[in-house]
């Protein structure tokens, strides 16, 4: 099951992570998750949000520069040497992890893992093999 | 080979042929024009004080500005009914110019345009794929009926769909491209992607018009596509593409002087300097029935020599157009126009049309940033998508003014719109020492 992730492009310029914010605000929408990677230059914005469409409308609307990734979030076992394991199954059929975040969940003692990989149907396919737990859009958007 | 005799007349026969249109074209706007009327009326001449060439330098500059303010059709000598075709230009300050063509203008454009032809080597056993936009836009169409009077047989596939262009290029057998010389290195790049070479395409022939181009990309697109690059040059105002043309000795832009007047003077004083002299070329039309121009300012700089050439145009030639007297940068003692920069950006995928140019002095050093907005989101997988587009950018620059640029890349629509022309470019150098 993939999930939706939200990309934005952000100018090295003060204020404008605020103006995302504030977009998202203002139109009820909720991050679940976030997760910044910047230059010198500019950054992008990658989130989890609870409505990841209306996102894109409102954001494209107030002038960004967006996109929707398909993205997988994995539930993994909140402990030492879980996080390696999903990673192995990874790097053993071959997948390339562009990059992943991660965080503790509120409600489980799980901690939710989103990867990037080029395949991900193939890899979503190589996660259920190995027993992982693939979370869906509705757990995700509702962490 | 030539199309028309005019082409290689004595200078002493040209200019007879000059000055007996020019006085018919001068009395002709002052008698249908209120504005040439009120031109002339201003520094007191006559239609009749017009008896020799020198004496065009009496009558007052056109500039664009008369175009715009007497939008849409406030220049025009003839009513609607004799006019059979528009045509416009956006304008880069939002208001459009129009032009109108009578049957005798339209006639007198596409010969134009098949001189041009046969001056690229252009006959009836080519295909010609004319990737110029049709509409509005002077380009395409003005091709189209030039082509077609040589006999080429034309594909008006318009432009974009680089794909398409290359399927039909290929299918067809395209012998000639038509295009604007940036739209032609980005179709060499698709061609790269998509694994083409020169030798599975038949090109022959490039008629690049609509922007000028540096030698350096000629050079390259010689090399790319294995053809010979001829440009041409031609303003919306006049008539579109056929003002002036490159024969194959790549030796000048022949200008169509049985159709136009050309002279070179001064941008800033407005007076008319001596053959050879680099300046403003201001063109006077000879034949125009819908719209005549008389000394219309095209703010163009280049040169222009009347010595014969070796393909046998007696024509006179101007120079590949260096770039506009309004915009001309000086960074790092090296001359910038814009349009340099600007046709380097039109090459780049994944960035929109606008533009900003920023100059600064560091160190007592001029900088250069060129801030360009993102087209969509396709880029933001990853950084390294984002880092090759800037580098692209940057390296093309480069190759094209030798001046190494800082690129930003900004969000759509961050760069203002009104701004126009002008402010295309920021220049926070300080002018004191």
């Amino acid at each position: 099951m993939l999930v939706k992730q939200i990309n934005v492009f952000l100018e090295n310029q003060s204020g404008r992570l605020a103006e995302v914010t504030r977009t998202l605000g203002a139109n009820d929408i909720d991050i679940r998750a976030l997760y910044i990677a910047d230059t010198t230059e500019y950054g992008i914005l990658r989130m989890i949000l609870d409505k990841p469409d209306q996102a894109v409308e409102v954001l494209t609307g107030a002038g960004f520069t967006v996109s929707s990734t398909p993205v997988i979030a994995l539930a993994i076992a909140d402990k030492p040497g879980t996080l390696d394991h999903a990673l192995s199954i990874l790097s053993e059929g071959s997948l390339s992890l562009e990059y992943l975040y991660a965080y503790v969940g509120r409600t489980s003692d799980d901690a939710v893992v989103v990867i990037r990989v080029q395949d991900p149907n193939l890899a979503l396919r190589k996660l259920a093999e190995a027993g992982i737990r693939v979370l869906s859009s509705e757990e995700v958007y509702g962490i | 080979m030539f199309w028309n005799e005019n082409e290689t007349k004595s200078r002493k026969e040209l200019e007879e042929i000059q000055l007996s249109r020019l006085k018919w074209q001068v009395a002709y706007a002052y008698e249908h024009v209120p504005f040439y009327t009120r031109q002339l009326d201003s520094v007191g001449v006559k239609p009749s004080d017009i008896r020799t060439l020198k004496d065009l330098s009496k009558i007052p500059f056109t500039m664009k500005t008369d175009l715009r303010d007497h939008y849409p059709t406030g220049l025009f000598a003839v009513p609607n009914n004799k006019i059979v075709r528009y045509h416009g230009s956006s304008g880069t300050t939002g208001k459009p110019i129009m032009v109108g063509y009578t049957r005798g203008d339209m006639e007198n454009w596409t010969e134009m345009c098949a001189r041009m032809a046969t001056a690229a080597g252009v006959t009836a056993e080519d295909t010609a794929q004319i990737a110029f936009g049709y509409g509005l836009f002077t380009g395409g169409f003005g091709l189209h009926y030039g082509l077609e009077r040589v006999g080429a047989s034309v594909i008006p596939v318009s432009s974009g769909n680089s794909e398409r262009q290359l399927m039909l290029m290929r299918d067809l057998h395209t012998t000639v491209l038509i295009a604007t010389p940036s739209y032609v290195l980005h179709l060499t790049e698709v061609m790269q992607d998509l694994g083409i070479r020169k030798e599975d395409l038949d090109l022959r022939v490039g008629m690049f018009g609509g922007e000028g181009h540096t030698p350096e990309m000629r050079e390259q697109i010689e090399q790319r596509l294995g053809i010979i690059d001829t440009q041409n040059y031609g303003l919306t105002e006049l008539c579109g593409p056929g003002v002036s043309f490159e024969c194959l000795e790549h030796s000048g832009m022949h200008i169509n002087e049985d159709m136009f007047i050309a002279e070179i003077i001064d941008p800033v004083t407005g007076e008319v300097l001596p053959e050879g002299s680099e300046g403003e070329i201001v063109f006077t039309t000879l034949t125009k029935e819908g719209i005549p121009m008389l000394r219309y300012r095209t703010k163009d700089i280049t040169r222009l020599t009347y010595e014969p050439c070796a393909c046998g145009r007696t024509l006179a030639r101007m120079d590949l157009v260096k770039g506009r007297s309004d915009d001309m940068m000086v960074i790092r003692g090296v001359n910038v126009f814009p349009s340099q920069v600007e046709a380097v950006l039109m090459g780049v995928d994944g960035i929109g049309q606008q533009y900003q140019l920023i100059v600064t002095t560091e160190k007592f050093m001029d900088k250069m940033e060129v801030q360009v907005e993102l087209m969509d989101g396709s880029m933001l997988e990853s950084y390294s998508n984002l880092e090759r587009l800037s580098g692209e950018i940057r390296h093309k620059i480069k190759t094209v003014l030798q001046i190494d640029v800082k690129v930003t890349l900004l969000n759509p629509k961050t760069i203002e719109r009104t701004a126009g022309k002008s402010h295309r470019v920021i220049d926070k150098r300080s002018k004191a020492f």
